[in-house]
């Protein structure tokens, strides 16, 4: 939807096409095409599995391994989450990627008077270390790879998740957590920050740098350009931010004194799909290639480990539409096509019914079959970067490559992505670009099929899933037990060991895991946090 | 001169999807509107403070999370505790239609889920608002 600027002339005959990120594109390609953006096969393209890694991060692409499969899941309480989970993974999810609901991703206790109405509704509540005990019960910890998708907290939650996995008789090196853990990303685009920029920033390092040492299988970072691109910015936008994002996240590593080649392929990256199909593939083949020159070049990294860029490209949620909720069902397998095409790690959708609600398991189902049709029955395991050298392919990548190293040095030249983000300048690009493309919808002039192109006057009767109102106050009770029966002065001391960990700015992870092995609770921990480093202040953008 | 239409615009509770409400709030700012928005996170009290200190004559909540129900009740109810019937509330987001008869008996005047075109909006809001 809303795929390009399309003019026509009176007899419907197209004659331009510009694409979200300002570039046009042309009838007929040819060899001239190629020439003219200075397309060099060896340097541009290479092998799969080589330098610069534009054709893929895998010699044999999906043939050596198919994607991994992570639908983001979690609502009401860690018991209805749990099996909401395994039904995922009877069905041939192969990972899990958590929702928690907004008290969690706000470091709030359920009983906090500010949670009241939101506990439960759109993600899992968890408040201390028995509820990650029962969402994760009987779930193979050493085989399944987990998203955290959380981000203000994330530190709270990586340690929860370790101090679960060694709980149940993993070992920590055999566990693979993705905590999203980006908050600048959330000061641009979702809004789900709590601390200022910089200690925020830190809480990062601490993460990457706990992991690099003790978590060799987990990624601590997952860079998402995704919410970006939700809020309204271009697809050439949304990677050059993403990237500036992940510098700023390596630059505080680099300045502990680590090496990169020793944390940066713990990164992972969370990007979106919708609207053109083509700049959607020529993005991810750009942002790869643009991705492992930016650490070799910039950062002088060695390793090729270090050059991947791994992702989860997920089928966006601005994508799908309220009106005609079926025509969701449609999207979701081009942009799925759009993954593989685009040489996706890890792929998830956001189901048709979710622009009214979290999905039923149905929907969630549906979204997961779409992606084993397209590895199973239509070929897409056949054979890597099946689009390469395709005139018009190659041509956008190149162009696609341009467009986001110009916006990555716009941001560079104002100082980096930390300045960026504290003078409101990316929050304030992206909120105008999102008025101006409602503006092209409303007008017409982008299509949005059912909304504002053949639609229908009456709504869809849509099955949805309901909230249960008794959830909140079961999860709430089960908190209060925890309280009650934990050796609560351990935890005061714990709690107090946080604090001065905190404040002498020492990594926090350590401490956070042994307050979450005591049961200290998500509010208790992110009221320390609170206490040292304050609370974000939104830049004022209008 | 008559004085601009007021209009604040608010993002209540903690969801932070706020791509609609700053979207609405350029479009209201474009039809002649005097436009304060609250930022992020603001809670019920908050939000009436606002309301109070820049005198506006309507507030427009932005609501993605599913929780429209229990906050509106709880918005309604304290401004009616603060003799602040006369300003209107407008609600718009995620808002599944089973839920507006509810939501009107509360006494929200205006509903307008996600895709509502702005000239709608505008136009009822130009209609349902006499700035003072």
């Amino acid at each position: 939807m809303g795929v390009a600027k399309y003019v026509k002339n009176d007899k419907d005959e197209v004659l331009d096409v510009i694409l979200q990120s300002g570039i046009p594109i042309k009838p007929v390609y040819t060899r001239k095409d190629l020439e003219e953006v200075g397309f060099d096969p060896e340097k541009d393209l290479a092998y799969p599995g080589e330098y610069p890694f534009t054709r893929g991060i895998h010699p044999q692409g999906y043939r050596s391994r198919e994607w991994t499969t992570r639908q983001y899941t979690g609502f009401g309480t860690p018991e209805e989450t749990n099996e909401r989970f395994k039904l995922m993974i009877s069905h041939g999810q192969t990972g899990l990627n958590v929702a928690f609901d907004l008290p969690t991703q706000m470091g709030l206790d359920s009983d906090d008077p500010l949670a009241e109405g939101e506990v439960g509704r759109v993600g899992m509540a968890v408040d201390s270390l028995r509820d990650f005990e029962v969402a994760f019960k009987d779930i193979p910890l050493d085989r399944i790879g987990v998203g955290l998708t959380i981000n203000a907290v994330a530190s709270i939650m990586l340690a929860m998740f370790q101090a679960t996995a060694e709980k149940f008789g993993f070992k920590k090196d055999r566990i693979s957590a993705t905590p999203q853990n980006d908050i600048l990303k959330e000061m641009i685009g979702r809004g789900a920050w709590i601390f200022p920029v910089k200690p925020a920033v830190r809480l990062i390092g601490d993460t990457i740098e706990y992991s690099m040492k003790e978590l060799p299988r987990t990624n601590p970072v997952s860079i998402c350009g995704y919410h970006i691109r939700e809020s309204g910015c271009s697809p050439a936008q949304e990677i050059a931010y993403a990237f500036e994002i992940a510098n700023t996240y390596i630059e505080e590593v680099l300045h502990r004194g680590h090496s990169i080649d020793d944390f940066v392929r713990g990164f992972t990256f969370n990007i979106n799909i919708f609207g053109n199909l083509w700049e959607q593939v020529a993005k991810f083949r750009a942002a790869r290639k643009l991705w492992a020159i930016n650490l070799r070049e910039r950062y002088g990294a060695k390793d090729n480990r270090s050059l991947l860029l791994r992702g989860l490209f997920g089928g966006g949620g601005y994508g799908m539409t309220k009106a005609q909720p079926e025509n969701n069902i449609i999207r979701g397998a081009y942009y799925a096509l759009a993954a593989a095409l685009g040489g996706a790690q890890t792929t998830a959708l956001c189901s048709f019914d979710e622009a009214y609600t979290i999905p039923t398991p149905r929907a969630a189902l549906l979204s997961l079959r779409t992606f084993q049709i397209l590895m199973e029955e239509i070929g897409l395991r056949d054979t890597v970067d099946p689009l390469a050298g395709s005139y018009f392919i190659e041509t956008l990548t190149k162009q696609m490559e341009e467009k986001i190293v110009e916006e990555m040095k716009r941001v560079d030249e104002m100082g980096g992505m930390i300045k960026a983000v504290e003078t409101g300048y990316v929050q304030r690009e992206v909120a105008r670009q999102a008025y101006e493309f409602e503006k092209g919808v409303q007008k017409g002039e982008l299509i949005k099929v059912g909304v504002n192109k053949y639609t229908e006057g009456d709504e869809m009767e849509v099955e949805l899933h309901e909230y249960r109102l008794g959830s909140a106050e079961e999860h709430i009770k089960r908190t209060q037990e925890v309280r009650r029966v934990r050796d609560n002065r351990k935890v005061t001391q714990l709690l107090k060991e946080l604090e001065n960990a905190a404040r002498a700015e020492k990594n926090v992870m350590p401490s956070l895991l042994e307050c979450c092995k005591a049961y200290a609770t998500v509010g208790e921990m992110t009221k320390v946090f609170k206490e040292v480093y304050g609370e974000f202040k939104e830049p004022s953008i209008f | 001169m008559e004085r601009k239409i007021r209009i604040l615009v608010a993002k209540p509770g903690l969801d932070g999807h706020d791509r609609g409400a700053k979207v609405v709030a350029q479009a209201l700012r474009d039809a002649g509107m005097e436009v304060i928005y609250t930022g992020l996170h603001q809670t019920v009290d908050q939000i009436i403070q606002a309301a109070l200190q820049e005198d506006v004559d309507i507030i427009g909540l932005s609501i993605m999370s599913g929780a429209h129900l229990p906050i509106c009740e709880k918005l309604m109810k304290k401004m009616k505790e603060k003799e602040l019937e006369d300003t209107t509330v407008v609600v718009g987001g995620v808002i599944p239609t089973r839920d507006i008869p509810r939501m009107q008996q509360m006494g929200i005047k205006g509903i307008f889920p996600g895709g509502t075109p702005f000239d709608e909006s505008i136009r009822w809001i130009k209609e349902h608002v006499k700035s003072r």
